[in-house]
């Protein structure tokens, strides 16, 4: 028997309430600019505290994990719910930092491939704040590759202990649990010897390190794994079988934002590109009459528009099944395109403030760094050459690469001579 | 184009790609090159009689929906123009049908209108300094119960095709709409060179032209809502019909690529030419998507309607443009002949591209548009 979904407009009701009450507002334009390095540690640690508090908020007032199962402590309603939910948040503050990668990817493959049991340890945890987790994918001998991987799980009766490293995580020195994906076989192809495991970050043997990224940002982390001991019982999927989820992993990171179980107000930082900052950005620099000017705030809300309005179509298509979840990547692939040129547009506005700016210079602050951190939109979650590899090769139906790691043991894989 | 059309609307969408693949297949594209009209008087009529002239009609004129969304049916079928590089007068036609019904004048006119019978266009582009956004140089002055125009149109789709010109213009601080009958004393037609095999657009001027006052479309003065609402219902259509071009391009590209060997391998299997692709179906499925959301938009008559068509213009302008210059590239020397397709699809883009307004004009529109709303926020 199938409950009566609550209306979307009640549902509205309940979210204005919530929102109205126990959220601060925050201007949109606080949330541009790409990582920027603008908080203390203190500062940052108290932002953290601040969205676990209302992400513990939103899920007393049954407002978290919206698409989320009853069972697992989410509303179970819809997308629809979700767009409610994230026009109402327009303008205030939201969990940010607990939307990518904790709902999407990691909760997601958590619902499609966890345990009952685990699930239910993890999924309720999560949506009350209580867990932020991170993706252990990246290592050092590479990222694209994601099959690569070199970390190495080896059973010891009901554990399992890991060796390697993984990198690239961003907020990792604040965050709890990484999902984490690692060798169990290297006699057979690479693909058929991984395993998913999942692990809280402060185990004993999982070492953080901070790395300074060029705009002194040190969000970006490295995980050193020692002797880590991990118990079966948090392996997610069967043993050497983990590529059938890590498949699956990589489409929910490609869905991203996309995905109906991140929020994502317009106008917060992960909503994607918009114009106005662009307006801010002119206006500070004194251009908002030069026709030039006009002509590049033009052109980014063309993209943007561009980049929602193909987000819904994929979205809405692939909801539907009328196209394939690879078709995913033409959208990571349009967003990337699209947040590099915007930045580029963004300097261009602001004019020899990009070179150097004053304290009272407003939004043409920092816009210098933003353009040198330019291209974190075509690298993370997974760059813009492996998108087209996926749009040419699954969506398009071109010829594959020649690779020279399948049908042979991972061992005698060719590596870079340095790893 | 949506993804997935309902069943009637996918009928008629199938109905007219088969009657286009029919009556306008390429080979006889080029023929009509020579032609004086670009297309033939009964295939205009057929194609009536599948619908592609009532869409924007209302049901007691004789017109109708099949969707239920006049627009999204319009756009369909632009599409499908766009998709065959098709003859005939679809935009200038529809819009002159619909600003009659919309104000149930001139019924007669809009009755051979419908019946593909006469042929009608919309006169509302000039040089610069005016522009399409409301900007008319055209004077429509009133003396006694007669209408005097005087200036000069360009470029007019189908102008020697048609019986009658809907004339936007001012009047005083106002602007008016006139159907002025080609005949008329003191209109003359100047016939253009062009890029598109099949479209036809002339230099129209108007010397002291007079039509009687029962000639007006609307009130005198008043039309401006009326030019804006057709002026969208105008760039629906080019959005639709250019993005089918870019798709027909892109389609017939990707074959060749799959289908040509070089170095002993296909095209397509070279990544350097596959990210290309890639490249190219990200825009193809962003035009898709701009074009659909900036039609809906103006359907529900949304706040953001002309946002997003300035969006959808000046983004299918320019990507469309390089996705199609990128088929050129990757088909290499047959794609500059005259004697391979994909130039008929660059031609339509191209002319669409360049009509009621250019990229750069949108992207300044849209910035306007998008400041004016920040500032009343
Ligand atoms: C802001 C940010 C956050 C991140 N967060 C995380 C995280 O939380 N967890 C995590 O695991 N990782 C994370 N990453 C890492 C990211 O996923 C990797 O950096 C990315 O996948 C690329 O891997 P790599 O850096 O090893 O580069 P490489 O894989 O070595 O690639 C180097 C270059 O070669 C290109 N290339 C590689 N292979 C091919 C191919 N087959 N065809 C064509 N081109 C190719 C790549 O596109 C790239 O341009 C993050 C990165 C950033 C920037």
């Amino acid at each position: 028997m199938t409950a009566k979904l609550e209306d979307p407009e009640s549902f509205r009701e309940r979210a204005r309430e919530f929102v109205i009450a126990n959220l601060r507002p925050s201007s949109g334009s606080k949330l541009v600019g790409i990582l920027r390095d603008e908080r203390t540690d203190e500062e940052e640690l108290a932002e953290v505290a601040r969205e676990r508090e209302i992400q513990r908020g939103l899920f007393e007032a049954q407002l978290a994990g919206v698409c989320v199962p009853k069972a697992y402590g989410g509303q179970g309603l819809t997308p629809a719910h979700q767009a409610v939910l994230n026009d109402e948040l327009i303008g205030r503050e939201y969990p940010m930092r607990l939307q990518s990668p904790t709902f999407a990817p990691c909760l997601s493959v958590l619902l499609e491939f966890g345990s009952e049991e685990q699930k239910l340890r993890h999924i309720p945890a999560i949506l009350k704040g209580e867990e932020i987790w991170m993706q252990f994918l990246s290592e050092p001998s590479g990222g694209s590759d994601v099959a690569g991987a070199l970390t190495t799980a080896i059973r010891d009766g009901d554990e399992w202990i890991l060796n390697g490293s993984k990198v690239w995580t961003t907020g990792a020195w604040w965050s709890d649990w990484g999902l984490c994906l690692a060798r169990t076989n290297w006699d057979v192809p690479k693909h058929r010897g991984l395993t998913v495991f999942m692990l809280p970050i402060d185990r004993e043997g999982v070492e953080v390190h901070r790395i300074e990224m060029l705009n002194g940002s040190k969000e970006f982390c490295q995980e050193f794994l020692t002797d880590v001991r991990v118990p079966d019982s948090d392996r997610i999927g069967g043993v050497d079988d983990g590529w059938t989820v890590g498949t699956r992993w990589m489409f929910h990171e490609r869905m991203g934002t996309n995905s109906p179980l991140t929020t994502q107000p317009k106008g917060g930082a992960l909503s994607g590109p918009d114009a106005l900052p662009m307006v801010s950005i002119a206006g500070d620099a004194d251009v908002l009459d030069d026709r030039r000017a006009l002509d590049l705030i033009g052109e980014a809300e063309s993209l943007a528009a561009a980049d929602r309005a193909l987000r819904g179509r994929l979205g809405d298509g692939i909801a539907a099944g009328t196209i394939s979840d690879q078709a995913s990547a033409i959208g990571r692939l349009f967003a990337g395109r699209v947040a590099i040129r915007t930045t580029t547009i963004g300097m261009d506005l602001a004019g020899a403030a990009a070179a150097a700016w004053a304290e009272d210079d407003e939004s043409l602050v920092e816009i210098g760094h933003d353009y040198l951190m330019r291209q974190v939109s075509c690298i993370g979650g997974g760059t813009t050459e492996m998108a087209a590899n996926v749009v040419s090769e699954r969506v398009l139906g071109m010829p594959r690469e020649r690779t020279l790691d399948r049908d042979v043991a991972f061992r005698d894989v060719p590596r870079s001579p340095s790893h | 184009m949506l993804l997935q059309l309902d069943s009637d609307l996918e009928f008629f969408r199938e109905t007219t790609d088969r009657f286009l693949s029919e009556k306008a297949p390429p080979h006889e594209l080029r023929r009509l090159r020579d032609s004086d009209s670009g297309f033939e008087a009964n295939f205009w009529r057929q194609g009536a009689d599948l619908g592609w002239t009532s869409l924007l009609v209302d049901e007691a004129h004789g017109g109708g929906s099949i969707s239920g969304d006049r627009l999204v049916d319009l756009s369909v079928v632009a599409h499908e123009f766009g998709g065959h590089a098709a003859p005939g007068p679809l935009g200038p036609s529809n819009i002159v049908a619909g600003a009659l019904s919309r104000h149930g004048q001139h019924l007669e006119l809009l009755a051979d209108l419908l019946a593909g019978s006469a042929v009608a266009t919309w006169a509302i582009s000039e040089t610069v300094p005016h522009s399409p956004f409301g900007s008319f140089g055209l004077e429509i002055a009133v003396d006694g119960d007669e209408f005097v125009l005087n200036g000069t149109k360009r470029p007019v789709e189908s102008a020697a095709e048609s019986t009658h010109i809907l004339v936007t213009g001012r009047t005083g601080g106002g602007l008016t709409q006139v159907l002025v009958p080609v005949a008329s004393r003191g209109l003359t037609l100047r016939p253009m060179s062009g890029v598109d095999l099949t479209r036809r657009f002339s230099v129209v001027e108007f010397a002291d032209v007079r039509i009687p006052a029962e000639m007006v479309v609307g009130a005198v003065g008043h039309a401006r809502e009326a030019v804006e609402h057709q002026l969208r219902q105008g760039l629906v259509i080019l959005n639709a019909e250019s993005v089918g071009a870019m798709q027909a391009g892109f389609d017939m590209t990707l074959e060749w690529a799959i289908d040509r060997y070089s170095f002993g391998r296909p095209l397509a299997s070279y990544q350097a030419i596959k990210h290309r692709f890639a490249d190219m179906k990200s825009w193809l499925e962003a035009g898709h998507a701009l074009s659909d959301n900036a039609a809906a938009a103006v359907s529900a008559e949304a706040d953001d309607a002309d946002e997003l068509l300035s969006a959808a213009k000046s983004f299918i302008g320019e990507f469309g443009g390089e996705l199609l210059q990128e088929c050129v590239q990757l088909h290499g020397g047959i794609g500059l002949t005259f004697e391979h397709d994909l130039h008929l699809f660059l031609r339509r883009h191209t002319t669409n591209r360049a009509l009621l307004g250019t990229p750069a004009d949108h992207r300044r529109r849209l910035a306007e548009l998008v400041i004016a709303r920040e500032n009343a926020a």
